[in-house]
């Protein structure tokens, strides 16, 4: 067998060219070009991203900032508050970058209007991510808005622009229920559906369950520490009214 | 090249003859999955040319340095350069059609249209071609890209760039704003350049024997 | 042919009667109950809907198919079966757009008749869901008198159908999924309840079925096989799960019947051999039950149907019988 290969070759290399000799550029040159480029890429995009920074935040801020002011009804400030361990702190020992957060809002009288928090799970589709303001002194929920969905455009959409459903929200006893609209009772706790986009609905009301389930301890002690000195804090503002002390209290 | 073309060919050549999505069907990701609105495509188009071009004035100024053996590296070193300026740029300045173009800004690095007239033209030639060929090229997917935008936006939500065109009873086809939408839609522009192409062309019958045989007789043989 | 003597063709030598176009025809023909029902339920709406639909279909097959392709019928089968998956109260529009895309990308973009994938007709109704979800599921309610329109069938091309204009009622399967209430059987076998035109009255669709089983132009394994399993399995479900309906329900209600007798059935679009016949009607049978109890829409026989046929060139070749004489290696 190899005998009888080893001419075929031979005629093959001895008919063509002898090959072109090729000029192998060392590896030196070939790594020091790449880094020489990777250098000068990393410099132009360090100066981009110097430039980009400070307008994403303080748009991510804005966007933030409207949202918090939607879901508790007209708040004029909010204040992050980060989990360290199992409770609520202002400034928490641990770097923040990885803790959970809620955000306390307050109204134009300093007086705490309620907490919002960031929540997401799977909905029809894809991951629905919302916010929703929750009001610990009463237990409800008193806004939410969807910050990102995937939803079917059309159907399963409507829940972050169907006002009606987006309505059902303002001020709703926890747990939530998801009813139909033909079975609603009235009932303090229940959420009206969007009619054929059930599972849309269904999602964002376990959505919020769920994370009031996992956080209303800590939210709840936290509120506690907050409202008397949000009270004496408002009374002092506003002139030692009693008045306003006293209905700060009760919130 | 076998043959020397004129700076306006380089330019014409990636609008209509060489339309990089149309003709050569690249770059077919972000002309599927970011069409469904005219601004996302416009913005998506303005991005991938803005990529294509720093590109291509760069490999084509630093040809001769970049060594044979890593040019691929090298140039995707570069156009991932930029499309990570691109990227934030849009992040800065137009934060919300940035969320919703979602990952396929980044994925402009993949984008074989990209790579392809670097290794293909800008490697090869001086930096006015490259320059010329990079624009005529954008230009091309561009102009693709709103022509996808515009059926999808106007058959899918009854507006263009955000102003409603048919009044307020228009129907939408919620299907053209999905998935399926894209492909409907390039699918029919693609069947559409196919016929406009072959509308000339003498269709080559094969030739009926009497017994009912049927041979396909090709023009190469005998 | 000159010379009849040395006429030199491939087999068959022997042909029958029937022709493509003539069981294409018979096929209309066994319509022609469930068209009833649909115009005794649903009034001069059911005539509008399906004639536009029919009118989409066969003015489509005109433009753009091979010449003298409309003779064979099948371009009116898929319209006349697309108009009876529609509601009553669809713009006249839809109907026809939807059967320019059932003939267009369902039949002719394949290749024409016999190269086709999907059943167009459920394509085309397909395409409509997608593109229009709530004009395809506002159900008509089945009262009134009968002459009155059914819904805004004549909104004006690409508008809106005007919501006042319709009553809206809602499926069987509907009422079961989102309210939890069942529907008397009589009424779903008589078929005066609410729904798409063609699929309430199960017993004028039976007659139509057993007609074609009996003229051997329908293959009887495949409803008898997606019947059998939707039975069985929503049976067994039933039993552990009493919320969820039994059998009978499921056999009567929703697009099942028409689906399984008129649609699975295409002789183009289902499988050839008996044993893969029994393997796709079981398939669509298990998927009908799944979409239906645990997916998010109330009504899964489309979906089935179509993710089924799909599969059927996968089954035609997994089933293909063993050639007379050969052994079984020589089958694979």
């Amino acid at each position: 067998m190899s005998e009888q290969k080893l001419p075929v070759i031979e005629t093959e290399s001895g008919g063509a060219q002898p090959p072109p000799v090729q000029v192998e550029a060392s590896s030196v040159r070939l790594i020091s070009t790449l880094a020489v480029a990777g250098a000068l890429a990393g410099m132009a995009i360090v100066m981009v991203f110097q430039w980009a920074k400070p307008r994403i935040d303080k748009h991510n801020a804005e966007v933030l900032a409207a949202a918090v002011t939607d879901v508790l009804g007209g708040a004029q400030r909010y204040e992050t508050v980060f989990l360290d361990g199992d409770h609520f702190t202002t400034e928490p020992q641990s770097d923040t970058a990885g803790l959970d957060r809620v955000y306390v809002g307050y109204d134009a009288n300093g007086q705490p209007r309620g907490v919002a928090m960031e929540a997401g799970e799977p909905g029809f589709q894809d991951v629905i991510d919302l916010l929703f303001g929750f009001d610990p002194a009463t237990g409800d929920v008193i806004g939410m808005k969807v910050l990102n969905s995937n939803e079917t455009p059309g159907l399963g959409a409507k829940i972050t622009y169907d006002s009606t459903f987006i309505g059902e929200f303002n001020g709703v006893g926890t747990p939530l229920q998801g009813v139909k609209k033909d079975r609603a009772k009235g009932g303090h706790d229940e959420v009206v559906m969007i009619t054929g986009a059930t599972i849309s609905s269904r999602a964002v009301i376990k959505i919020i369950n769920d994370r009031l389930d996992a956080i209303e301890q800590p939210v709840d002690s936290y509120w506690s520490t907050l409202a008397p000195a949000a009270a004496t804090s408002a009374a002092a503002k506003s002139g030692g009214s009693v008045t306003n002390a006293a209905s700060g209290g009760g919130l | 090249m076998s043959r020397r073309t004129t700076p306006q060919e380089d330019f014409i050549r990636g609008i209509w003859k060489e339309n990089p999505v149309l003709v050569q069907l690249l770059g077919l990701c972000p002309t599927l999955a970011v069409t469904g609105t005219v601004d996302n495509a416009l913005t998506m188009g303005i991005a991938t040319f803005f990529v294509l071009l720093g590109s291509s004035v760069l490999v084509a100024t630093f040809k001769s340095v970049i060594p044979k053996e890593v040019r691929i590296s090298a140039y995707i070193l570069v156009i991932a350069t930029f499309v990570t300026i691109a990227d934030n740029v849009l992040h800065a300045v137009v934060p919300e059609i940035h969320k919703s173009l979602g990952p396929f800004v980044p994925l402009i690095v993949v984008n074989c249209i990209i790579l392809g007239r670097q290794e293909a033209f800008a490697s090869k030639n001086t930096v006015g071609r490259a320059t010329l060929d990079a624009i005529g090229t954008g230009f091309g997917f561009i102009i693709t890209m709103m022509i996808m935008g515009s059926m999808r936006e106007l058959l899918g939500n009854g507006t263009w760039l955000g102003y409603p065109l048919f009044g307020a009873h228009f129907e939408p086809w919620v299907i053209m704003v999905l998935p399926p939408g894209g492909f409907f839609t390039l699918g029919f522009i693609l069947l559409g350049i196919a016929w406009w192409k072959g509308r000339t062309a003498v269709p080559v019958r094969p030739r009926r024997w009497p017994h009912g045989v049927t041979t396909e007789v090709g023009g190469s043989t005998s | 042919m000159e010379n009849p003597r040395f006429e030199l063709t491939a087999s068959p030598h022997i042909k029958g009667p029937d022709s493509t176009p003539r069981i294409m025809w018979s096929v209309v023909g066994s319509l022609a109950p469930v068209i009833f029902a649909a115009i005794w339920y649903f009034g001069p709406s059911a005539v509008f809907v399906i004639a536009a639909a029919t009118l989409g279909c066969v003015l489509t097959e005109r433009v753009f198919g091979p010449g003298g392709s409309l003779k064979d019928g099948s371009a009116v089968i898929t319209g006349l079966l697309l108009g009876l998956t529609l509601p009553a109260g669809i713009p006249l529009w839809m109907a026809f757009l939807g059967g320019i895309f059932a003939i267009g990308l369902g039949k002719l973009i394949f290749g024409g008749l016999g190269q086709n994938v999907f059943n167009p007709a459920l394509l085309g109704r397909a395409f409509l869901q997608a593109a229009f979800p709530e004009a395809l599921t506002t159900w008509p309610n089945v009262s009134g008198p009968w002459w009155a329109l059914r819904g805004d069938n004549f909104a004006l091309p690409f508008m809106s159908a005007n919501p006042v204009a319709t009553v809206t009622g809602a499926t069987p399967l509907g009422l079961m999924k989102f309210e939890g209430t069942h529907t008397e059987l009589a009424k779903l076998i008589i078929g005066s309840t609410g729904g798409s035109l063609g699929e309430t009255a199960a017993v004028m669709i039976l007659l139509g079925g057993a007609y074609l089983a009996l003229k051997k132009y329908l293959d009887w394994r495949i409803p008898i096989s997606i019947f059998l399993t939707v039975a069985v399995l929503s049976q067994i479900i039933h039993v552990f799960m009493p919320e969820e309906p039994g059998a009978l329900f499921m056999l009567f209600s929703g697009g099942l019947m028409l689906g399984a007798v008129f649609m699975a059935t295409d002789m183009v679009t289902s499988p050839t051999a008996p044993k893969g016949a029994w393997i796709y009607g079981g398939g669509i049978g298990v998927l009908v039950v799944v979409i239906r109890l645990w997916g998010g829409l109330p009504e899964g026989v489309m979906y089935a149907i179509l993710l089924m046929n799909s599969l059927v060139p996968f089954i035609n070749r997994a089933t293909q019988p063993r050639l007379f004489g050969t052994g079984k290696e020589a089958a694979a």
